[in-house]
């Protein structure tokens, strides 16, 4: 009887050790493929069900459903929220790579940090890996495909390239500064402001919640900057001020992880002027905090950031965005205060109303 | 009683500002469109926060060329001294030196003719693979006008060529000269970012020659970044300099493009980088919808 279970329980062991051994750590610090991305996507919503819900919210043009992780504890209330997006240009793929770690290093502290645990009730995150899924797919098709930066949708019929720069295809300021008309330059606006099935999908998902926004973060890649509104140079949010000095403690934040400076300023300041940015319209929309991430490098490897950087990269560019996201944060959350507060008026005012004396 | 409770109230509302638990997004309708006249910062300041100098400026002032004492943040400084960059690289680069833009510390900008713009930069230079920086003084004459030239660079650096690289161009230099087993790599860095060490100098090499022509293209409306060596492949050795034929892909910040050149080039230890051709190839659209196609 006794060998019987032993020899049972020995079994089981060792079946479960082949379960663990089967499944391989995501490796976060090397470029993955969109297959491998969708995959981890379905690891990560399965592996943590309270927190993680994975939302379809749109199409690509050659038809890829586009989704994102919106993580987040359930309270059955309407919550704020952030909003981040990677992959917005095919051949930035440390910007992809920087969603997926973001994704994991707020799952790891959320069960540790009390301020991100704070932070995930009282907000959601919507982060979508890759946005530009199509160009993302050809970029690795092969080596001469390398540095796409647009979609795939084929353009004007009397057009021979295909391609429109999404970040350009927004509608804010669309068509007037930092764009070209030609179909085969690289910062084809497009046909009309937010003609492309990929700009659609955030328009309408993010449009239609965007009272609950308070950061709308897009990450990009190369040159080590932080964009804050507008791209047209006759445009300043309202909140300027306010853009910059968050900005700049994040870069502080940025360069104390391993010393790279990133500049804060609007595009035209310090980059170009440009038109039709998702960040733009985000901002246009009134999601106040409005910021386009540059990550590495300054130019050296440009596009093709090597893999032994994707680590430092992601951790400097999260201190930088958990930065603007604390601020945003604490900002409309001010804690036990405002509900102590809120609690003594609503019973001040039902006194009022029910004339009761408290005497 | 009550009153103390208002009292209560009134210094908790005080604390966090308002009844309410959540503050709602900024108003739109307070967006400006910036006007000279309507813009409230007159006078310059500079705050210092963290290593940023945030210098207020004018906005009207940003709108004309950048003229008198440059923000060192901003794009005028940067594509100027990005130049420099390029314009060191092919005085200094070797495959064992490269050159990159490591911080503005000054500049100046102004218009010297109808046709010239001048730029005076303090710049801070590093070298990548021994990991040092040197200051350095720069003069950048942008032609203005019609006629498509070449700005015009002068610098003077201090100690840029602080590690010694001789033994080790000359290591190279001999074990390429004999013609035995002529050099060939394709996609350097690969998709990756990765390249063999063994091929990291011949990527250095044409990040040297590559800064010929991104220093001959550049303008004040540019900014060139190497993206990528397709190719290259060693020729025969002739007069003692090795030859090398490459097809290399620039990045072009501004325009957002990937154009492709192809040049011919030559390097010894005691004669650096020497540019004998330069072409550039016609835009290539990868992707282009092939003809004779539904």
């Amino acid at each position: 009887m006794l060998s019987y279970v032993g020899l049972s329980l020995l079994v089981l062991l060792s079946a479960m050790e082949a379960a663990t051994v089967e499944r391989v750590e995501y490796d976060y610090y090397k470029y993955h493929t969109m297959p491998e991305i969708t995959k981890w996507m379905d690891q990560v919503e399965k592996d943590n069900p309270d927190v993680v819900t994975i939302v379809e919210y749109g199409q690509t043009y050659e038809k890829r459903v586009i989704r994102l992780l919106k993580i987040g504890l359930n309270t059955g209330e309407k919550k704020k929220a952030i909003w981040m997006d990677c992959g917005i240009h095919a051949r930035e793929w440390i910007a992809p790579a920087f969603c997926q770690y973001f994704v994991r290093q707020i799952l790891q502290a959320h069960k540790t940090d009390p301020k991100m645990q704070e932070m995930i009730k009282n907000m959601d995150f919507y982060v979508t890996p890759v946005l530009n899924m199509d160009g993302y797919i050809y970029s690795w098709k092969d080596d001469t495909t390398r540095l796409w930066r647009k979609n795939r949708s084929p353009g004007p019929p009397d057009c021979n390239s295909y391609g429109t720069d999404l970040n350009r295809n927004f509608d804010a300021n669309w068509g007037t500064l930092g764009v070209s008309f030609n179909c085969s330059s690289e910062t084809y606006c497009g046909s009309q402001a937010v003609s492309e099935p990929e700009a659609q999908a955030v328009t309408y998902f993010v449009g239609s919640r965007k009272d609950d926004f308070l950061c709308f973060l897009t990450i990009h890649s190369y040159g080590q900057l932080l964009l804050v509104p507008y791209g047209h140079p006759n445009f300043t949010a309202a909140n300027y001020n306010e853009l910059m000095g968050v900005g700049l403690g994040a870069a502080d934040a940025i360069r104390s992880v391993h010393g790279k400076n990133y500049t804060v300023g609007t595009s035209p300041d310090v980059l170009y002027a440009n038109s039709g940015s998702s960040r733009d319209w985000a901002r246009f929309q009134g999601i106040p905090y409005s910021y386009t991430f540059e990550l590495r490098d300054k130019g050296t490897f440009g596009f093709q950031l090597p893999e032994d950087q994707i680590q430092p990269t992601c951790e400097e560019a999260y201190s930088g965005a958990l930065h603007i996201i604390t601020y945003a944060h604490d900002k409309t959350f001010n804690g036990a205060v405002a509900t102590a507060a809120a609690t003594l008026w609503t019973m001040l005012l039902t006194v009022g109303v029910t004339g009761t004396t408290l005497m | 009683m009550s009153l103390r409770i208002i009292v209560v109230l009134a210094v908790l509302t005080g604390i966090s500002g308002s009844p309410s638990v959540t503050v709602g997004p900024e108003a739109d309708s307070a967006d400006t469109r910036a006007h000279p006249n309507s813009v409230p910062e007159t006078v310059e300041k500079t705050e210092i926060l963290g290593q940023q100098e945030v210098i207020v400026q004018e906005k009207a002032e940003e709108n004309v060329m950048a003229t008198g004492e440059l923000n060192i943040n901003h794009y005028p400084a940067r594509r100027a001294a990005h130049v420099v960059q390029h314009y060191l690289n092919t005085l200094y680069g070797s495959p064992y030196r490269l050159l990159q833009l490591h911080k503005i510390h000054r500049g100046n900008a102004e218009d010297v003719s109808d046709s010239e713009r001048k730029y005076e930069l303090e710049i801070s230079v590093q070298e990548l693979i021994g990991n040092t920086t040197g200051k350095c003084s720069a003069e950048i004459l942008f032609p203005r006008g019609e006629r498509q030239r070449s700005p015009q660079v002068q610098a003077s650096c201090e100690e840029l060529l602080k590690i010694n690289t001789k033994a080790q161009e000359e290591a190279l230099y001999q074990q390429y000269k004999m013609n035995s087993g002529l050099l060939s790599a394709q996609n350097l860095p690969d998709s990756y970012g990765h390249i063999e060490p063994d091929m990291k100098p011949f990527w250095h090499l044409s990040i040297v020659a590559a800064s010929f022509v991104m220093l001959n293209e550049s303008s004040e409306n540019t900014l060139y970044n190497m993206a990528q060596v397709a190719n290259i492949t060693q020729l025969a050795t002739e007069n003692d300099q090795l030859k090398f034929d490459c097809h290399i892909l620039l990045h072009e910040m501004v325009s957002q493009e990937i154009i492709h050149w192809k040049l011919l080039f030559t390097w010894s230890p005691p004669d650096g980088v020497k540019v004998l051709q330069m072409e550039q190839l016609p835009h290539r659209h990868e992707g282009e919808i092939p003809p004779n196609t539904n």
